[in-house]
C-alpha cells in the first residue's frame, strides 16, 4: 500500500480582495522528501506554507497535511511542523537560549528534557557561548542560526524552511545545507524550502515546484524538468582546429542552431534539444568534420527556472 | 487551554516589556510623580504653608457643594485639617486611577503592536498556540503588573500620606472606605478598559506608538472625573465608586469581547 502523502493539495485556491494569491495549485509531498517553491517574490510561496500550517485558509479547495485539516487540527498540526519565517522572528531584547526556552513551553516539550535539546542545539548550530546574550547584539548570520534552531526544538515530522540560507557565510551556509540532507536522509524528516537560491535548490530538493503569479507552472525532479524545459541545451563539440569555421557554417545553417567558439576553442552550440543530437553530428560527419567529442551540458535549474520566466536570453 | 503555553506567553511578555527603558520608564516615573512627589508637595503645603482666608472661602464654597453624607464625614476637621484631607483623599482620588490605565495600555500596546512591529508574530502564529491562548496570556502579561503596580503605588500613597499628614492629624486616617472600594473594584475595572482597548486598537494598528496614542484616550473619563471633582459636579463617594466600577466592569467586559473576536490568526497576519 503506498503511504500516504505528508502534504496533499487539491484545487487550492486563495483570494486576498481582488488579488488571487494562489490559484488552484494541486500538489503532493512525500514522506522524506525535499520538496522545493522556487518563484519570483509574490509568486505564492510563503502564502502556501502558511496555508499548509494553518496560519491562513484558502478560499477554496482542500488540503491535507499528515493526515490533518490545517484549519480544524492547526494546533495538532502545528506541535509536528517547525517553521521558519523568511524574517527570524526572534525577540531582540531576549538571549538567545531565553528565545528557545519560550518556543520549548509552546511546543509542550518535556520541562526534563527542554535545556539539554537547547544545548544541543546551540552546539549544532555554533551558538554555544553566546546563549547569555541578548539577540539584539547578533549578526545577521547568528541571528539566522538561531532562528534555523528554533523550528528544530521539538523534533518535528515536517520542517519549512523559508530562505534557510539567506543571510549566512559559505562555511554557515554548507553545513545548513548538510544539515538539511540528514535531517531528510537519516532522519527521514520532510522538509519544505521556499528559495530563490536556484543552485541550492538543485543540490538539496528531490522534486520543486515553480510558482508564477500563485500559479504552479512546473513540478518535477530538476532532471525532469530539465529534460521538459530546458528546450535551449548546449553542447560542447570538439573538432580539429582547422575545421572550426567550417563546423560553425554547417551548424549555424541549421533552424535554431546558434554555434559560437567557446573560449576553450571548442564549439559551443545552443538550441540543440535532446532529439536533435543524431541529425546534428550526422550533418558534421557529412561535411567531413572529424568529431573528437560532444558533450552535452544538461541545462541548470537556474535556466530552467529563467526559460520558464522567459528570461534566458539574458543570461545565455 | 495551554495553561504552560499561556504562562510563557505572559512570563515572556512581561520580560520583553520591563528590559525596555522607553516602556519601563513611564511605568516607574508616572506612579512615581502621581502617588509620591505630589502627596508630600500638597501635603507639606497644606501642613506647613501659610493659609490665605481667600483659600479658606473657596474651601468653604466647595464643602457646602458636597454631599451630606461628605460634610458629616469631614466635620470637625480644623481648617488645615480640611484642606488636607479634601487635597489627598478626595481630589487626588481620581489620580490614582491613571495608574492602573497607563500601566495596562503601556504593556498591552507593546505585547500587542510591539510584537508586530518587532516582527514577532509571524514565528508565534506558527506555533501550536491558540489565538484564545494568545489572547490569554497577552491580557496576563498587561493585568498583572497592572494590578500590582496598583496596589503598590497605594501602599506607598497610603505610607506617604499618613505620614506627612502625621503632623496634622495625629492619627493614621487613611485609608478610608471611598479608597479601598477605589482600589480593589474600580483600578482593576480600569486596567481591564485599558487592556480591552489596547487589544481593540492593536488589530487594527502596526506599531507599539500607535497602539499607545490610541489606547491613550481611556484616560478622557479619568480626566472628567478630575474636573467634575474639582467644579463641584460630582464626588466620589463609596457608592458612587462602587457604581462608577460596575459601568467600568460592563464598558470593560464589552470592549475586550470585541478586542478578542477581532483578535484572529489571519487578521493578525494581514498587517504583518
Amino acid at each position: 500500500m503506498t503511504p500516504e502523502p505528508v502534504i496533499q493539495t487539491t484545487g487550492l485556491v486563495r483570494h486576498f480582495g481582488d488579488l488571487t494569491a494562489l490559484n488552484h495549485l494541486t500538489f503532493e509531498v512525500n514522506h522524506g522528501e525535499v520538496f522545493g517553491f522556487l518563484g519570483h517574490n509574490g509568486a505564492g510561496k510563503t502564502t502556501t506554507i502558511r496555508i499548509l500550517n494553518g496560519v491562513l485558509a484558502p478560499s477554496e479547495g482542500s488540503v491535507r497535511v499528515l493526515g490533518l485539516d490545517p484549519i480544524a487540527d492547526g494546533p495538532a498540526l502545528r506541535l509536528r511542523t517547525g517553521v521558519l519565517t523568511e524574517n527570524p522572528s526572534l525577540d531582540e531584547r531576549l538571549t538567545a537560549r531565553e528565545n528557545l526556552e519560550f518556543y520549548a513551553e509552546l511546543n509542550e516539550i518535556p520541562r526534563d528534557k527542554v535545556q539539554s535539546r537547547i544545548d544541543q542545539l546551540l552546539a549544532d548550530f555554533e551558538l554555544t557561548g553566546r546563549d547569555r546574550e541578548k539577540v539584539g547584539g547578533f549578526s545577521k548570520g547568528m541571528k539566522q542560526r538561531l532562528a534555523l534552531a528554533r523550528p528544530l526544538l521539538h523534533n518535528p515530522e515536517l520542517i519549512y524552511l523559508d530562505e534557510p540560507t539567506s543571510g549566512l557565510d559559505p562555511v554557515a551556509a554548507l553545513h545548513v545545507r548538510q544539515l538539511i540532507t540528514r535531517l531528510s536522509i537519516e532522519e527521514g524528516r520532510t522538509i519544505v524550502i521556499c528559495t530563490h537560491n536556484l543552485v541550492e535548490a538543485q543540490r538539496l530538493c528531490h522534486r520543486v515546484a515553480v510558482l508564477e503569479q500563485g500559479e504552479l507552472i512546473a513540478l518535477g525532479t530538476p532532471a525532469e524538468l530539465a529534460r521538459k524545459f530546458g528546450h535551449r541545451q548546449r553542447l560542447e563539440i570538439e573538432v580539429d582546429a582547422d575545421q572550426r569555421d567550417h563546423t560553425l557554417a554547417i551548424l549555424n545553417k541549421m533552424k535554431g542552431i546558434t554555434a559560437t567558439l567557446g573560449e576553450d576553442q571548442h564549439v559551443s552550440v545552443l538550441g540543440a534539444a535532446h532529439d536533435r543530437i543524431p541529425d546534428l553530428v550526422k550533418s558534421l560527419t557529412d561535411g567531413a568534420v572529424r568529431i573528437y567529442c560532444v558533450t552535452p551540458a544538461e541545462p541548470s535549474l537556474e535556466e530552467v527556472y529563467l526559460a520558464l520566466h522567459g528570461e534566458q536570453e539574458e543570461i545565455l | 487551554m495551554n495553561w504552560r503555553a499561556i504562562r510563557a506567553i505572559a512570563r515572556k511578555d512581561i520580560t520583553v516589556v520591563f528590559r525596555h527603558r522607553a516602556v519601563l520608564m513611564p511605568l516607574i516615573i508616572v506612579p512615581i510623580i502621581l502617588q509620591v512627589i505630589f502627596p508630600i508637595g500638597f501635603g507639606a503645603a497644606a501642613v506647613y504653608a501659610p493659609i490665605q482666608s481667600s483659600d479658606m472661602q473657596d474651601l468653604s464654597q466647595m464643602l457646602a457643594t458636597m454631599p451630606p453624607s461628605l460634610q458629616n464625614e469631614l466635620a470637625g476637621l480644623n481648617d488645615r485639617q480640611l484642606f488636607f484631607v479634601l487635597m489627598l483623599v478626595y481630589l487626588f482620588a481620581p489620580m490614582y486611577l491613571f495608574v492602573p490605565v497607563m500601566v495596562a495600555n503601556v504593556i498591552a500596546a507593546d505585547s500587542f503592536a510591539g510584537e508586530k512591529e518587532r516582527k514577532t508574530m509571524e514565528a508565534l502564529l506558527h506555533s501550536p498556540v491558540t489565538a484564545r491562548e494568545m489572547l490569554i496570556g497577552k491580557v496576563l502579561s498587561a493585568l498583572i503588573p497592572a494590578i500590582g503596580v496598583s496596589l503598590a503605588s497605594f501602599i506607598l500613597y497610603s505610607i506617604i500620606v499618613n505620614a506627612v499628614g502625621w503632623p496634622l492629624m495625629g492619627r493614621i486616617f487613611f485609608p478610608n472606605v471611598m479608597w479601598l472600594v477605589l482600589v480593589l473594584w474600580v483600578a482593576p475595572a480600569v486596567s481591564c478598559l485599558g487592556l480591552g482597548v489596547s487589544v481593540l486598537v492593536s488589530t487594527r494598528v502596526s506599531t507599539f506608538q500607535e497602539a499607545y496614542q490610541m489606547g491613550g484616550l481611556v484616560v478622557l473619563p479619568i480626566v472628567a472625573l478630575m474636573l467634575g471633582q474639582v467644579s463641584g459636579v460630582l464626588f466620589l463617594s463609596p457608592v458612587f465608586a462602587v457604581v462608577l466600577g460596575a459601568i467600568l466592569w460592563l464598558i470593560a467586559g464589552g470592549v475586550l469581547y470585541f478586542g478578542s473576536r477581532a483578535f484572529q490568526r489571519e487578521r493578525l497576519l494581514s498587517q504583518l
